[in-house]
């Protein structure tokens, strides 16, 4: 086990190294500057600007001195948001994120197992169908659609709930919807297919000829090896609730992480955007890392088969 | 094997339809009732009537036509991209395999950190460096899909490398080259076309996703991704803008999930690849 999780660590530390450099040189490769605009600067005036911000130096250089900045804790100031550093940035958009993405994941664990539970266990019923027509949706809706939909039906028809804004309890649960459906969806389709597969194992026939009950075999044996499988979703799931969170961020217009990504890009904020890589990057390389070490925790033989 | 397909319902309702998609994006230019980009075919903003089927925009297009071309767009990048990932993780997942050891570990070390790069991130960066142009988002989406079709591939090949027919290729004195491309991944389609068929709509997706976000094809192409985002600012006082590319994208993302479901019942019923993975 300790050869795989020191493995598995350093796997995670190349791979973030290896994002942020991508990140700065094709960020710096693609055409245009973020003091590009309307307006054509004068050549001196452009080298002075350059030179303020340690642009005309050569790129590998630039870039150990980003490094050299990082290691000291310091993130520089945003380019577009002139003088805010942009550790402030991440850390003031940080919390309406980690709210909206946490309840999402919360919800969409909770309410995925339990229709993916219920479905297997009454196959061929109405709650089955009902619950793999709530999934099949869930799958195959884009996001946009979906909020677009609960809004209308929400806010406009029925004026429950307020169609944008982050600013009360009432204004967030539109928004943890949306951003919960899709991995809702994909969690109770996997629960359903495990949990299928593992009703019909040996094992479980034993424990029905041993006299137990239907709840005891369906919630003692079986539902523990079922969501195995389920816990490797935690990381691709967390990647889809990351890119979610801008669609459902720019719609209910949350004042979050994810509406700074795309813009910050566009502006070629580099600062910016060399920051929300390092957190993006930090936080799906963890979930990923997280999930391999939990998965080789539940389920003894992976983690041998990993060690040959 | 024919009548397998023919019995399944599933498939040859998800089939008619992806079939109709294919169809209505390719008789397009016949079947729109005005050009696609013509400003004032109608007043603006008219909600659906008999005349424009799906109303009209804010610069009073048709925006009937405007779906249907939508249509080709959104296909042609699903289909392309897919067939990218398709030859790209072929090939870097089945050399992998076959090979092993260090060529393996070289090769599968790239493929993680492509896996565990932020699909958004590098879809955005990609589509900067190489524009929005109908290459730049062929790249970008297909440049971070490939993996997953290598991660397959390569298990697979890795199963079948011990098989008997491979053995006796070897035995015959076969180089490795024939026995992978002759032997080994023609009796691989199965798996292949079934992840294929879970490829294409995520990728249409992400297409969608990136247009949405402002990143897609430049005008005059628009594609659902682009209809929606164009519809997205006057959401509440305009839905039909928003709704007709969102159900348009929904139909055939249903399509292909359930074409994807039944061609895995009836090609590989072993198997477990589902449509995890995606925006």
């Amino acid at each position: 086990m300790a050869a795989f999780l020191v493995r598995r660590i350093l796997q995670s530390i190349y791979t973030l190294a290896f994002l942020i450099v991508a990140t700065f040189f094709l960020l710096r490769l693609a055409p245009g500057g973020p003091f590009d605009g309307e307006k054509v600067w004068p050549a001196e005036v452009k080298a002075n600007i350059d030179a303020k911000y340690g642009l005309d130096r050569p790129l590998p250089v630039q870039f150990l001195e980003w490094c050299r900045d990082l290691s000291k804790g310091d993130l520089r100031e945003s380019f577009h948001y002139i003088g805010t550093p942009v550790r402030e940035i991440i850390s003031d958009a940080l919390p309406p994120s980690l709210l909206l993405g946490g309840w999402a994941l919360a919800l969409s664990m909770l309410f995925g197992t339990i229709l993916g539970i219920l479905s297997a266990w009454k196959r061929g019923t109405w709650l089955d169908f009902s619950s793999m027509f709530i999934a099949v949706s869930g799958i195959t809706l884009p996001t946009f659609l979906i909020a677009t939909m609960l809004v209308l039906l929400f806010s406009s028809y029925l004026g429950w709930l307020p169609p944008a804004l982050w600013e009360d309890r009432k204004s967030m649960v539109l928004p943890v919807l949306t951003l919960s459906f899709r991995p809702l969806a994909i969690i109770a389709r996997m629960t359903r297919t495990t949990l299928l597969e593992v009703l019909h194992a040996d094992f479980i026939r034993t424990a029905h000829s041993k006299g137990l009950s239907e709840t005891r075999v369906l919630f003692k044996h079986a539902l523990r090896n079922a969501l195995i499988p389920v816990v490797t979703l935690l990381g691709p799931i967390t990647a889809s609730l990351i890119t979610g969170s801008y669609v459902v961020e720019t719609i209910f217009q949350i004042p979050g992480l994810g509406t700074h990504f795309v813009t910050s890009v566009i502006d070629r904020d580099y600062p910016l955007v060399m920051g929300m890589t390092l957190v993006f990057g930090f936080v799906l390389i963890l979930c990923n890392l997280l999930v391999d070490l939990a998965y080789g925790l539940i389920d003894p033989r992976i983690r041998l088969e990993r060690e040959e | 094997m024919k009548s397998r397909f023919l019995k399944d319902k599933r498939f040859l309702v998800s089939a008619f339809l992806l079939g109709a998609l294919c169809l209505l994006a390719v008789l397009a230019p016949f079947l729109a009732p005005f050009p696609y980009d013509e400003v004032g075919a109608g007043p603006n903003l008219t909600a659906p009537n008999r005349t424009f089927l799906m109303g009209t925009d804010v610069l009073g297009r048709d925006l009937f036509s405007r779906v249907l071309f939508g249509a080709r767009v959104s296909l042609a990048v699903g289909f392309c991209t897919a067939a990218f990932a398709l030859v790209m993780g072929t090939l870097t997942g089945a050399i992998a395999g076959f090979f092993g050891g260090r060529t393996d570990r070289l090769i599968m070390a790239m493929v993680d950190i492509f896996y565990i790069f932020p699909m958004l991130l590098l879809a955005i960066l990609l589509s900067l460096l190489f524009g929005r142009g109908f290459f730049g988002i062929f790249i970008s989406i297909g440049m971070t899909t490939w993996v997953t079709q290598a991660r397959l591939v390569r298990a697979l090949v890795l199963q079948a490398r011990e098989l008997p027919y491979v053995e006796a290729g070897r035995a015959l004195g076969l180089n490795p080259f024939q026995i992978v491309f002759r032997h080994i991944l023609p009796n691989l389609m199965g798996p292949m076309v079934v992840s294929l068929t879970f490829q294409i709509p995520n990728n249409i997706l992400t297409e969608s996703f990136l247009s949405f976000v402002g990143l897609g094809l430049q005008p005059p192409y628009a594609s659902w991704g682009t209809l929606a985002n164009e519809g997205f600012r006057g959401m509440l006082s305009y839905p039909h803008l928003m709704i007709f590319p969102g159900l348009a994208l929904f139909l055939t993302m249903i399509g292909f999930h359930f074409l994807g479901d039944s061609l895995r019942d009836i090609l590989d019923p072993k198997s477990s690849i589902g449509s995890h993975a995606g925006t």
